[in-house]
């Protein structure tokens, strides 16, 4: 049985799987049913300064599949609208009596030392926290107050901000980043200028998530009107984890930890973000899709998945895949895979041929079997471009087989195609 | 025999033979079972409809919300896509081919989906989904408001030819109307159909008109431009044994067309202890029915095994499910006063035979339902094959000026949908030779 215990940032927790800041963990109530359910810890819900801000009614839009499947969500909800104290209250109590659960609170504050300074202290006084989230990347409604990604947007403020908590309080700070940015390194290395513990990313995207067709509004409609929103779920996944392998592998923030967060779903898509360096993950739109006890299988399945490969640790796993990411300009132009298709799974279905076909390099044949068509790939023709295995309804019946080839391992700027190529000098 | 009438449904059997046996799929279903569909390429399902219906289309349209997209699709192809939603045997056309067979051995509900669709339609849109071309001052007759006649009429009239239907019987929709069980065909759904069909106008339907009474081919062909017959197959086959004359015996299709014309609350009365003789879907239909209509005993007997029933393997659980007892492999050789006797057969190298063996089975109903065959009488001048209108591949009789389509020429199986489909070509057919 993996030990799946974590530790960022010097905060400890009995799995890797946080609840991020989000409505999940606005209050005792859900915090107390997450920690229930097997929650390893939460990033309570983004404290701001009294008087409390106020929500409007609709707040969240989803993208939906044909099937209602959540492909991507989005919300306009502001940060927490109850008063600090009884939130703080809460803390306490919640912390009191699940004290092996990782209390990370979140909070923001306007562009001045004295508010965050203030606020750190706040809640460092409770004594119940393990750590503070500075929320610099929430990209609606609180940006047009200078808080949130107003902030996150700015490298040299997001290492001010900061510098004032780590000033103000002794805490670790973990400083969640937005990706509403064009270099995620400029805030990271900006965090870590600001002595940041750690780094948490990504906040939400900047997103209209749909368009009510009778309202002629996007979702989620307030009263006819609608405003952009904070995107998140399975489809931001993509976007999140190229932004910690950017962090992880970049020589000047390598060693900042890392909580990975956007879409994580399932326990892979957990190991995947361990894979590319995060040390533990956060969690929203799962469970605000399916509920909590979706942590039961993210645990087990994480676990039994790092038994069948031998990782006996999360520090064993964490950052395995880094080496392997590189630049384009990094990769073999030598190396050549094909599609293989697998007749006996085959159920004739056709979306292979067709894609290819119509979409991409015609490398797929049909010919009539008995009673059943027959696809096969042209190797001429195909260029291993995995369109066909990916549009495949049947897991492993279409599978890129590497050719066997003696050619050296050569980069673009070094291959000889290259007409911008610098020649090496003649050994 | 006689008919120990049966007074009130009994014990479990308490479904009414008027009911949809499967009814119309709610919205949420047709949107999980819609996204089942992967969208095939060139998609075996299309090859296996009759009617060539763009299946992976349509379903398609029903996953995004498009329903009216959904139905259109449907009924470009197959004017009566609602009837063949409903009665099509999708188990061995389109669904027996769905991909999703191979690997899962559940096919996506072809013919649920094409239901649920043409309903919203047929029910719900006030304009037809097909607009009529420029007119062409063409007339042609159709022989039979039956499913041939009216995809037929209904593609000349969009063609913008002027159709008149000649129907014998006092409603259109032919076996849809008279022929199909009523569970298959609930809420009066046959004429609902027919009204949404000559919605689109140009089509005029004149029933009690009987050709070889006051009907002649002589006389369509020389007040029209064109005709089609679409008379299906006018007769029973007889059993030819003792005893057929007797009371209480009864062609099945004739039963069947009691049932469904029953008033409302006033079901034929049927046997206590019936026996239905044949292996089709008109002796499961007619077996269902008589159970549900509160028959204690219903025993289906076919000569042959159930492999080479004529009913499919679906039809046949059905029937058992409906507590239809099947009997295989006995032929009927006499009808008495209280029972039927059959003689058991045996099947070698394909050559049926009987045994000598024989057994009686207690019975005061017996319906027959061994098939049926072309009334030729008043066909007078055209050639017909093997009991069968002759018609060649563009479904033109031997007679100038006039084709023919559905279970009178041999096309296909005898179903609505390749009536429908025959209708449609012959249409396509006419219209190219009047327009030539």
């Amino acid at each position: 049985m993996a030990d799946l215990r974590s530790t960022i940032a010097g905060i400890r927790s009995p799995n890797p799987f946080w609840l991020a800041s989000a409505p999940p963990t606005d209050k005792a109530y859900n915090v107390v049913r997450a920690f229930k359910a097997g929650w390893g810890g939460v990033v309570w819900k983004t404290l701001g300064e009294d008087p409390p801000v106020v929500n409007v009614s609709s707040r969240y839009g989803a993208h939906l599949d044909t099937d209602r499947r959540m492909i991507g969500f989005n919300n306009i909800e502001l940060i927490s609208d109850r008063p600090l104290e009884v939130n703080l209250q809460e803390i306490i109590e919640v912390k009191r009596d699940w004290p092996d659960r990782a209390m990370v609170v979140s909070l923001m504050a306007r562009i001045e030392e004295e508010a965050w300074a203030n606020l750190a202290r706040r809640i460092a006084e409770t004594g119940a926290a393990d750590g503070l989230e500075l929320n610099l990347g929430c990209p609606h409604g609180m940006c047009e107050r200078g808080m949130g990604s107003a902030i996150g947007q700015v490298p040299e403020m997001v290492e001010q901000v900061t510098r004032w908590v780590k000033n103000a309080v002794n805490l670790p700070v973990i400083v969640k980043l937005t990706p509403n940015i064009t270099n995620i390194l400029w805030s990271a290395e900006a965090a870590r200028r600001g002595g940041a513990d750690a780094v948490s990313l990504i906040n939400t995207v900047n997103s209209i998530v749909a368009v009510d067709l009778d309202a002629m509004a996007p979702t989620p409609v307030v009263d006819g009107k609608g405003s952009h929103g904070g995107y998140c779920g399975p489809a931001v996944k993509p976007i999140a984890l190229n932004m910690v392998a950017e962090i992880a592998r970049n020589p000047d923030t390598r060693h900042l930890p890392v909580s990975g967060i956007g879409g994580v779903t399932t326990w892979r898509d957990a190991a995947e973000f361990l894979a590319l360096g995060a040390t533990n993950v956060q969690v929203c739109t799962a469970a605000m899709t399916y509920g909590f006890k979706i942590v039961e299988d993210m645990i087990g399945g994480l676990s039994n998945w790092m038994d069948e490969k031998g990782y006996r640790t999360l520090d064993e796993l964490s950052g395995r895949a880094v080496r392997n990411v590189v630049n384009w300009n990094d990769l073999n132009m030598n190396f050549s895979t094909k599609a293989v298709i697998d007749p006996a799974l085959c159920i004739d279905c056709g979306r292979c041929h067709i894609v290819c076909e119509d979409t991409s390099h015609q490398a797929i044949r049909i010919d009539q079997g008995e009673g059943r068509r027959v696809f096969t790939v042209v190797n001429e023709e195909c260029v291993g471009c995995n369109l066909c295995s990916h549009v495949c309804p049947v897991p492993d019946c279409i599978t890129m087989v590497p050719e066997q080839t003696d050619l050296p391992y050569v980069t673009w700027p070094n291959d000889a195609r290259n007409p911008m190529r610098v020649p090496e000098a003649a050994e | 025999m006689t008919l120990i009438a049966t007074l009130a449904t009994t014990g479990d059997n308490s479904a009414s033979p008027y009911t949809d046996l499967t009814p119309a799929m709610t919205p949420v279903q047709a949107l999980a079972e819609s996204n089942r569909c992967l969208f095939c390429y060139d998609a075996p399902c299309i090859k296996a409809c009759p009617t060539g219906i763009d299946i992976p289309a349509f379903i398609r349209s029903i996953a995004t919300g498009n329903l009216k997209g959904a139905a259109t699709t449907i009924l470009s192809e197959n004017i009566m896509g609602g009837t063949c939603g409903r009665v099509c045997p999708t188990e061995t056309l389109c669904e027996q081919s769905c991909v999703r067979n191979r690997a899962e051995d559940r096919p996506v509900a072809i013919g649920r989906l094409q239901r649920h669709a043409t309903d919203r339609l047929i029910d719900g849109e006030p304009a037809h989904p097909f607009a009529r071309a420029a007119a062409t001052g063409k007339r042609v007759a159709v022989v039979g408001a039956g499913p041939a006649g009216l995809s037929c009429a209904h593609r000349l009239a969009t063609l913008g030819h002027e159709v008149t239907v000649f129907e014998a019987k006092a409603k259109s929709g032919g076996l849809n109307e008279y022929g199909l069980a009523p569970y298959k065909m609930a809420d009066d759904f046959a004429q609902r159909e027919v009204a949404f069909i000559l919605g689109v106008g140009g089509i005029v339907v004149e029933h009690g008109r009987r050709l070889g009474a006051d009907l002649s081919l002589d006389s369509l062909r020389a007040d029209f431009d064109a005709v089609f017959l679409g008379v299906g197959l006018g007769a029973n086959n007889r059993l030819g044994i003792p005893g057929e004359e007797r009371a209480g015996v009864e062609d099945a299709t004739a039963f069947i067309e009691r049932v469904r014309q029953a008033l409302p609350g006033q079901p034929p009365t049927v046997g206590r202890s019936v026996v239905v003789i044949g292996g089709g879907n008109t002796a499961v239909d007619a077996a269902i029915q008589a159970k549900r209509l509160g028959a204690e005993d219903v025993t289906l007997v076919y000569r042959r095994g159930r492999a080479q029933m004529g009913a499919t393997a679906w039809e046949q659980e059905l029937a058992q499910t409906e507590g239809v007892v099947l009997k295989t492999f006995a032929a009927p050789k006499e009808i008495g006063e209280t029972g039927i006797t059959f003689e058991r057969t045996r099947l070698s190298d394909g050559k049926l035979s009987g045994t000598g063996e024989t057994f009686t089975l207690q019975a005061d109903m017996v319906l027959k339902a061994v098939g049926q065959k072309l009334s030729a009488e008043a066909l007078g001048g055209l050639e017909v094959t093997g009991g069968k209108i002759a018609v060649d591949g563009s479904y033109r009789t031997t007679l100038p000026e006039v084709w023919a389509g559905g279970d009178c020429v041999a096309t296909g199986e005898d179903l609505t949908v390749q009536s429908v489909q025959d209708g449609k070509l012959a249409a396509l057919a006419i219209h190219s030779h009047l327009t030539a």
